[in-house]
């Protein structure tokens, strides 16, 4: 196998660890605190989360971002996206990174301009 | 397929000396089915993305739909899917140190750390099914308007839904049941509600501590809007259908499109995972009778890793935004 070398460091380098088993438990348990907070802020919806950030609930930023952290070290350390040579990697990365915040913001955008529409009156569906 | 690929010396270009990017063929080729893959998820959540922005003051919230833990009765918001997404990430887990002990042609431990993985995922989609059946099934049953919105019923001292079954009136009827023999081209027919909708109007009626909650959201944005009695018999006057339980087509907890992209992305996550467990089976018994050993090489326990660990990540997405957003 040509991938027996690898990087134990995550964090740019803060946390380091002895073996790639160690690093894997490692991966496991902030996997699992990042889930806990999720699953709390959930349950418990805090009245400071609820104000309005760009146009959605700081919560959802919360969550997307924290998803994103979690996707991250997924494709990262479990999937050893961090041993793979930079052009591969990055061949693999940059197609999702590019086209899927696109379609999102495309899709988000009209879904909320029907919204508009039938809000607005110019088609009714409550009768 | 070296055709395209002019090289002087004669060995393969696949075969291991010249491998473009440093990585052999088939763990590339996993590599781009599961960016392909990662295409197709991400459109359906987006398409549900804009479903739910263009009906965005009806959408169901998720905390009240998905209450239940296996055994418990009560109200339990999310505790069973956070513990079903671990189960996944720890089945992660096990897969990536099977890889790792496979690196180190360590037999024994790939094997036990597959087995794991399997289990793990077996787990894992028996609760998904758990879950669909307990949202088929529904709890608390409501009606639907004329217009399509869902009417639901809540205690008024505790702002609690009440199921039907706990006010709603018997009106005795006769209803003679059409049969295949009567009839040509009838087949057979649909499931009934347990009551008509005039049972359910007569006992809101005779019940002057049941009110009437909508699909909207209240002043405060994060609730659901509860009518005042007055205006509960007012809307109740739309009513046109008993729901119970959800399906492609009605469901009493929303709007019908919530049930359908649910059915439909976890349906497609969960074969995604019976497919990697079907998967895992088959390399797993490839490492017992020792394929691997002899071929020198885990690298096959590797890809199907990938295409785990793919599985694990599509349900971090899908969990935060069925359930948490």
């Amino acid at each position: 196998m040509a991938h027996d070398n690898h990087k134990l460091a995550i964090f740019r380098g803060t946390l380091k660890f002895k073996s790639n088993v160690q690093k894997i438990w490692g991966v496991l348990i902030l996997l699992s605190i990042i889930t806990a907070i999720e699953v709390a802020l959930g349950i418990v919806r805090p009245e400071w989360s609820l104000s309005k950030v760009l146009g959605m609930k700081l919560l959802n930023w919360i969550f997307i971002i924290l998803t994103i952290v979690k996707a991250y070290y997924i494709a990262w350390d479990f999937m050893h996206l961090r041993d793979e040579k930079a052009g591969f990697k990055w061949s693999l990365v940059l197609p999702l990174v590019i086209l899927i915040p696109y379609l999102v913001f495309i899709l988000l955008v009209e879904g909320d301009y029907i919204y508009e529409v039938y809000k607005d009156g110019f088609v009714t569906w409550n009768f | 397929m070296e055709a395209t690929v002019t090289t002087e010396s004669n060995e393969k270009v696949w075969g291991g000396g010249n491998e473009p990017l440093k990585a052999s063929y088939g763990k590339m080729m996993m590599w781009f089915f599961i960016v392909s893959d990662a295409l197709t998820f991400s459109g359906f959540l987006v398409a549900y993305g804009f479903s739910r922005f263009k009906f965005i003051e009806i959408w169901p919230i998720a905390d009240e739909v998905f209450t239940h833990v296996p055994f418990f009765h009560g109200n339990y918001p999310m505790y069973y899917v956070a513990f079903m997404t671990f189960i996944l990430i720890t089945s992660s887990v096990t897969m990536v140190l099977a890889v790792d002990a496979g690196h180190k042609m360590n037999k024994t431990r790939v094997t036990w750390y597959m087995f794991a993985t399997i289990i793990g995922g077996l787990i894992f989609v028996g609760s998904q099914a758990w879950e669909w059946a307990t949202f088929i099934k529904g709890d608390y049953g409501a009606v639907e308007t004329k217009g399509g919105n869902i009417l639901q019923f809540v205690n008024a001292d505790n702002g609690k839904r009440i199921a039907l079954k706990d006010f709603a009136a018997t009106i005795p009827g006769e209803r003679e049941r059409l049969e295949r023999k009567d009839a040509y081209w009838f087949q057979s027919e649909g499931t009934l509600p347990s009551f008509t909708v005039n049972e359910v109007i007569e006992g809101v009626k005779t019940h002057p501590n049941v009110l009437v909650k909508t699909a909207y959201f209240d002043e405060s944005g994060h609730k659901k809007q509860v009518l005042s009695r007055e205006e509960s018999l007012e809307a109740l006057k739309d009513a046109r259908l008993v729901v119970e339980g959800a399906n492609l087509t009605r469901n009493e907890y929303g709007h019908p499109l919530f049930a359908d992209f649910f059915f439909f992305i976890t349906g497609f996550h969960g074969f995604h995972v019976f497919s990697g467990i079907v998967i895992n089976i088959i390399i797993f018994f490839n490492v017992i009778i020792g394929t691997y050993e002899r071929r020198g090489h885990y690298e096959m326990v590797e890809k199907v890793g990938l295409y785990w660990h793919f599985v694990d990540l599509v349900w971090v997405f899908v969990f935060t935004f069925f359930y948490l957003v």
